[in-house]
């Protein structure tokens, strides 16, 4: 699904992003920071349902895990410290998938949809009714993490500009590394389990770690994402671990076309551009407060008519003919 | 705690168990005869309850209410697997979740469009308001009773139907193997259309005779689903005798999880799916 033209037009789309600080107003360059937080959260989420095969309905879990963390460990008026703060939070993802990991691993197909839908809801259990989580009302963090090295700072979050290019790096980052990853033999494997999981494990490959190892990094790659959204909305409550933060990602993940990490990313940008429009009271008015009847009936849309997503919306419009997608 | 407690919480347990079993009972069928993850059962659930209290309201009677409620949930969804999910059985598992992801949004949005976002109690029918004494200062409500009465009685039709009539036959042989039953004459389309319907009305009358209980609410359905998703994990994909005793196994450590540990109770059913998962991945009834 990749084209030679893919790099060049990721780049352009790149240097326009990181120009749009200069000219954009203030509300939709938070807007669009948002969107790039979504992206590295589909992309994360893209490694194991588009790369590896595996469906989750469970990933608000890692998202909602890390924000929770970063507002735990922040001191209560002050800054917290990046440095410690992150690793602690991508920390306490990657313990998380090693646990469930070895128990939602051992199942498959719709069994996996379930149990990591389970899994998510039992997190939201804690933090929504046990006296550690702060309940439904949730937690403020009023400073944003300082990035410093000895005394200086190297980077000033409170300012939402400086907070948009850094997230626009961190999301060129983890697709870059991503890219990286699924190139590597590492990445090849995973390909190969969703391809045919029994051959990869008659050639020896021992499939259920390199299931777990992707899991492990999907869920710390969304816990960067739910780190990031924690630092910029300032505010977690349980909403965050909510099935239907899963639901959502989930969707921007198919929207986009799954198995193509700038897919993924685009489906972030339609779904929450696409949100952000349909509820837009001066467009639509009264019927504004509707939006998720349009936002359903086009899900339904995309499900019954395009099977590969957006990005392949021209192979889809070319092979109407051929029976597609879809096994056992 | 003294036996008459207890039994309260027994009694609570096994109704809570037996209302869920009626709503996965249609999941665990749908999944198994049919193979389509449906995220959207729930909403029947939620649509059930919705229409008995407005029936109710209009008709004034609750029993003419689910007389009438009944039916129509049978014919939205002959409805719905005529228009949406024929389309879905030959694809992937993803498409299922997306497509039925859409309509929990078109059915809450419709709901709040048609019904508005409030939360409305639904009253007891007079004949059963009662209470029945157990101590000097206990006592139980018949309600409550008939609820598990009724779901009894539905669990026992629905293991008649399927094990001991021509139709349940036909269900069974589509489920092991649906090419060779369409070649020995069974109309598998009529079939799979039935047996959705039939999962709706059951999920949808789960949630009138619970609405009394629980009142109604918005987004009433997504929990019961999620839960229901647990019941068909333990039980095992396909087995209604499966859903039964996890549905029950739920009830109760819901019920109890409750009473004894109630900042903890949120996690006690999830706790029983890590049990069960260690102890069997693929559920306690694994269809053969």
């Amino acid at each position: 699904m990749r084209s030679k033209l893919t790099p060049l037009l990721l780049l352009v789309a790149v240097v326009l992003l990181a120009a749009f600080p200069f000219v954009g107003e203030k509300f939709y360059i938070q807007l669009i920071a948002k969107v790039m937080i979504m992206a590295i959260f589909a992309m994360s989420l893209d490694l194991l349902v588009g790369y590896t095969g595996l469906v989750s309905l469970g990933h608000a879990a890692f998202f909602g895990l890390a924000g929770y963390v970063l507002a735990k460990a922040a001191p209560q008026y002050a800054a917290a410290n990046l440095w410690t703060t992150l690793p602690l939070a991508l920390g306490a993802c990657a313990v998380f998938a090693l646990l469930t990991g070895f128990l939602v691993l051992r199942t498959s197909g719709i069994y996996f949809i379930m149990v990591t839908l389970a899994f998510s809801q039992m997190l939201f259990f804690v933090f929504h009714d046990t006296p550690f989580g702060g309940g439904s009302d949730g937690i403020y963090i009023y400073a944003k993490p300082e990035i410093k090295i000895g005394a200086t700072a190297l980077l000033d979050l409170e300012d939402f500009k400086v907070l948009y290019w850094f997230i626009l790096g961190l999301m060129t980052l983890v697709y870059l590394f991503l890219r990286q990853v699924l190139d590597s033999n590492f990445g090849r494997a995973l390909i190969g389990i969703k391809t045919n999981e029994h051959r990869l494990r008659a050639l020896g490959f021992s499939t259920f770690r390199y299931k777990l190892a992707s899991y492990m990094l999907s869920g710390m790659l969304a816990g960067l994402a739910g780190y990031l959204a924690a630092l910029q909305f300032g505010f977690v409550n349980p909403e965050i671990l909510s099935w239907h933060v899963s639901g959502s990602v989930l969707m921007m993940v198919i929207l986009g076309g799954m198995g193509s990490l700038h897919g993924a990313a685009l489906g972030a940008f339609v779904f929450i551009l696409l949100q952000e429009t349909l509820s837009n009271q001066s467009w639509f008015g009264p019927i504004a407060k509707h939006w998720q009847l349009a936002m359903g009936i086009f899900i339904i849309a995309v499900a019954l008519l395009l099977p590969h997503g957006l990005v392949g919306l021209g192979s889809t419009l070319g092979n109407r003919h051929k029976e597609t997608g879809g096994h056992d | 705690m003294d036996f008459a407690f207890v039994l309260i919480q027994l009694l609570n347990g096994l109704q809570y168990g037996l209302l869920l079993f009626l709503v996965a009972s249609g999941l665990t069928l749908v999944f198994g005869i049919m193979g389509i993850v449906n995220l959207a059962h729930g909403s029947f659930y939620m649509i059930g309850a919705y229409l008995a209290w407005s029936l109710a309201g209009m008709m004034d009677s609750f029993a003419a209410a689910i007389l009438l409620g009944v039916p129509l949930t049978v014919i939205l969804g002959m409805g719905l697997e005529r228009l949406l999910f024929q389309h879905l059985y030959h694809r992937d598992h993803l498409y299922q979740v997306l497509l039925t992801y859409g309509l929990i949004l078109v059915f809450e949005e419709l709901r709040s469009v048609l019904w508005g976002d409030d939360v409305h109690g639904v009253s007891v029918p007079a004949l059963l308001s009662g209470s029945i004494p157990l101590t000097d200062n206990l006592s139980y409500p018949i309600y409550r009773l008939v609820i598990s009465g009724f779901c009894l009685l539905l669990a026992a039709a629905l293991y008649g139907l399927i094990q001991k009539t021509r139709l349940g036959m036909m269900i069974r042989a589509g489920s092991s193997n649906r090419e060779m039953a369409q070649a020995l004459g069974i109309n598998i389309k009529m079939l799979y259309t039935l047996v959705f319907a039939l999962g709706v009305a059951l999920a949808a009358f789960a949630g009138m005779i619970a609405a009394p209980v629980s009142s109604v609410y918005p987004n009433m359905g997504a929990q019961v689903l999620i839960i229901c998703f647990v019941v068909v994990v333990i039980g095992g994909i396909g087995s209604v005798w499966g859903a039964l005793l996890a549905s029950v196994l739920i009830g109760m450590t819901d019920t109890f999880g409750k009473v004894l540990l109630p900042e903890y109770a949120g996690m006690s059913t999830y706790l029983l799916m890590v049990l069960v998962l260690l102890w069997r991945p693929e559920g306690l009834f694994k269809r053969g």
